[in-house]
């Protein structure tokens, strides 16, 4: 999948297009949560590729939301849809879809359960920058609890022979995180020790309004990525964030905005080769297919 | 409602009479007149007549008694009815079922404990014995009637699926139904440690993104309850106990020789978490499903008597419940057509004798429930329950008996059939 996500990266920057690979299928990005970043995302690799791209917002404030899940799908199958983009705040939502619908379902986040593309999209990042994935040392920091983006990214990366650590306080990793494969760490400096590669996860709100993290400012202090902190890490270990990036809270913005040590924005550019990769790959199949 | 088949004396040949409340566990006969049982043992021959009921391999038991079932009425009828729960009923072999009060409206007045028992007596098939609410609505607030309940014919007080989570409340309830010789039924599990949760937290939740609910929820309340239970002299029953912690504490209030009882559901001894797979709602329960450890310590605690009663607690839910995101769908799994098989399990693996499962499912009860049903004993009601234990049948959602089909057992196998039910001597299933 890096391998063809590779390939799209070089032809994107080549301005050269291939839309007839996925001409006259129809592809629809379903997000029942707001995200302009993805959803642009996909819509430019199908548009790339020459689908018909069609975005429908589902407003999640309906009274019964499982009756909207499923009464869509219902819809979904009567307009022969070929390519279904999902993003739920539901854990296990596009499961749910994907016995309904007859199209090829692709997980755009769903809940706290996996965002795959983007876990792709940072191994893509990690490999070209670094050249490899095996061996590297990744300190992933912040609500792990809340991250879908953390799983996916620790269940790729330990897959790819990564040491992947956790960093955050107790109130925000979820249970037993250690069976994952991961090192635990609930301070900054022993977490990001020697790191080749730090992923910064966005904190929201209301985990501060849900009593899990007292103040804003504390977080900062504690486990907020600054350039002293980042002194931890390697001298050439690169600074990731899937997006979108609460400034001074997480991360500040010296770091965020480094040419030298943040990869920010590039992972933005491989989120489309790697939705493309991804389309394409799903496209070649026959029947139902989950990713 | 199905058309009651006309009442016959009945003469069972041949079987392997088993009541666990007289130890007795023979081959032989047994002869029902009038609806009562009149007459076991060897060589009862064929009475004119009799209908003649012989089944090569049956166990023949009285009619088991389920301590903890929701019924869908009154106010959740879309989910089951008292007609539909006494279908499944009768095809599970159950005879008496106690029924949870967090309906709506609740069990919290008189009229509707009278109205409970009329309902199953009408039903000709089962014995519904009310519990009545803790608390009005079952909202955990004011305490209910517990004398004018109890007066009406409540067996018990419990606010179902809710947990009791006010100490000084619990308190309240465990002290003034000490006053009517009551007990109290609780939902053993902390309600602000399992606000929102989905499944037991850990690993399994970890990985599938579903907030968790820590096991330790269970022994938290359990050790609270039984702390109030010595402080109150009043008699506390723990629902659906699935942990090894909660365990400990309950062996160990009874060897301290407090007023402490329990029971467990099949899935906490049939199933682990594992049986969540792929965000499967049917297996989504209140209290969730645990990791193995925990399984193993409550089919140990099934065979060294620690746990007093099996019970179904079968809570019906239907499409509209269930067909949702994991997270948001509505817990609960349906266990009376389930009930013998699942346990049944346990004998065929050698955990259980299968005096022990018939006594858990039978004589136990009972006892808890202070009713004469449960037992083989001349002059009682004929509700008996005839079983072959080791014929198979597949578990499927949606040909289930009953209107209820979410079973966490969806595709399972089962050895051991109900070949027939009776109740005060009528064949109400078979």
């Amino acid at each position: 999948m890096l391998d063809l996500a590779e390939s799209y990266v070089l032809l994107n920057r080549s301005g050269k297009t291939q839309r007839d690979l996925l001409r006259g299928r129809t592809l629809i990005n379903l997000f029942f949560e707001d995200s302009t970043r993805t959803r642009t995302s996909f819509e430019l690799a199908g548009k790339r590729l020459g689908a018909d791209v069609i975005n429908m917002s589902v407003s999640t404030s309906s009274v019964n939301k499982g009756e909207t899940l499923l009464d869509t799908a219902a819809t979904l199958n009567a307009m022969h849809c070929d390519l279904l983009v999902v993003r739920h705040d539901q854990s296990g939502a596009p499961n749910l879809l994907a016995q309904k619908v007859d199209a090829a379902v692709i997980n755009a986040g769903d809940g706290t359960h996996e965002h795959p593309t983007q876990a792709l999209l940072d191994a893509l990042t990690i490999r070209r920058r670094k050249g490899r994935l095996e061996g590297l040392t990744v300190a992933i920091c912040g609500d792990v609890l809340h991250s879908r983006v953390a799983r996916s990214n620790i269940h790729l990366l330990t897959t790819m022979g990564s040491r992947v650590r956790v960093v955050g306080p107790p109130t925000l990793m979820p249970a037993e995180a250690e069976r994952l494969g991961v090192e635990v760490f609930h301070e900054m400096e022993h977490g990001l020790a020697g790191a080749d590669i730090v992923m910064m996860l966005r904190l929201q709100r209301e985990r501060m309004q849900s009593g899990l993290v007292p103040s804003a400012r504390e977080y900062f202090r504690f486990f907020g990525l600054d350039m002293a902190k980042l002194a931890a890490a390697r001298p050439d270990a690169l600074v990731m964030h899937p997006g979108p990036m609460n400034r001074g809270v997480e991360i500040d913005s010296a770091v965020a905005d480094d040419p030298q040590r943040s990869v920010i924005r590039e992972q933005v550019e491989m989120g489309v080769a790697v939705r493309m990769a991804v389309l394409d790959t799903l496209s070649r199949g026959h029947g139902r297919n989950e990713l | 409602m199905p058309e009651r088949r006309p009442l016959t004396d009945t003469i069972f040949t041949s079987v392997r009479l088993l009541d666990p409340a007289s130890s007795l566990d023979q081959q032989g006969d047994l002869l029902v007149r009038d609806g009562l049982i009149t007459d076991f043992g060897s060589g009862l021959g064929r009475p004119d007549g009799a209908t003649v009921v012989a089944e090569a391999d049956a166990i023949l038991c009285p009619g088991l008694v389920d301590m903890r079932a929701a019924l869908g009425e009154p106010g959740y009828e879309y989910r089951e009815t008292i007609a539909s729960a006494a279908e499944a009923a009768a095809a599970g072999g159950i005879t008496t079922l106690a029924a949870l009060p967090d309906t709506l409206p609740a069990i919290d007045d008189p009229a509707l404990v009278y109205l409970l028992r009329t309902r199953g007596e009408e039903t000709g098939s089962l014995t519904i014995l009310p519990y009545g609410a803790v608390t009005s609505g079952c909202r955990g607030e004011e305490l209910a009637e517990f004398g004018l309940l109890a007066e009406a014919g409540a067996i018990a007080f419990t606010d179902g699926s809710r947990a009791i989570g006010s100490t000084r409340l619990m308190r309240l309830a465990l002290s003034y139904a000490r006053g009517f010789g009551m007990r109290i039924v609780q939902h053993p599990e902390d309600p602000s440690l399992a606000a929102d949760g989905a499944a037991t937290e850990g690993e399994l939740a970890t990985r599938l993104g579903l907030p968790g609910i820590p096991a330790a929820a269970e022994a938290i309340l359990v050790a609270r309850d039984i702390r109030l239970a010595e402080l109150t002299g009043g008699a506390v029953h723990f629902s659906h106990v699935s942990t090894a912690a909660a365990l400990r504490l309950i062996r160990q209030a009874k060897a301290d020789g407090l007023a402490v009882t329990c029971d467990t559901a099949p899935p906490y001894f049939d199933l682990n978490e594992t049986a969540i797979g792929d965000f499967r709602t049917y297996a989504k329960l209140s209290p969730p499903l645990r990791k193995e450890a925990d399984r193993l310590a409550v089919v140990a605690a099934l065979a060294d008597g620690a746990i007093d009663v099996i019970a179904s607690d079968h809570q019906p839910r239907d499409a509209d419940d269930k067909r949702q995101p994991f997270a948001q769908a509505t817990p609960g799994g349906a266990g009376l057509a389930t009930l013998l098989g699942v346990t049944l399990a346990q004998v065929h693996k050698g955990a259980l004798s299968m005096a022990q499962a018939i006594d858990l499912l039978t004589a136990r009860p009972a006892t808890l429930l202070r009713t004469d049903a449960g037992r083989l004993a001349k002059g009682r009601s004929a509700d008996l329950c005839l079983f072959h234990p080791d014929r198979i049948w597949q578990v499927e959602a949606g040909r289930l008996p009953g209107k209820a089909q979410n079973t966490p057992f969806d595709g399972r196998a089962l050895e051991g059939v109900v070949l027939g039910t009776w109740k005060a001597g009528r064949r109400v299933f078979g």
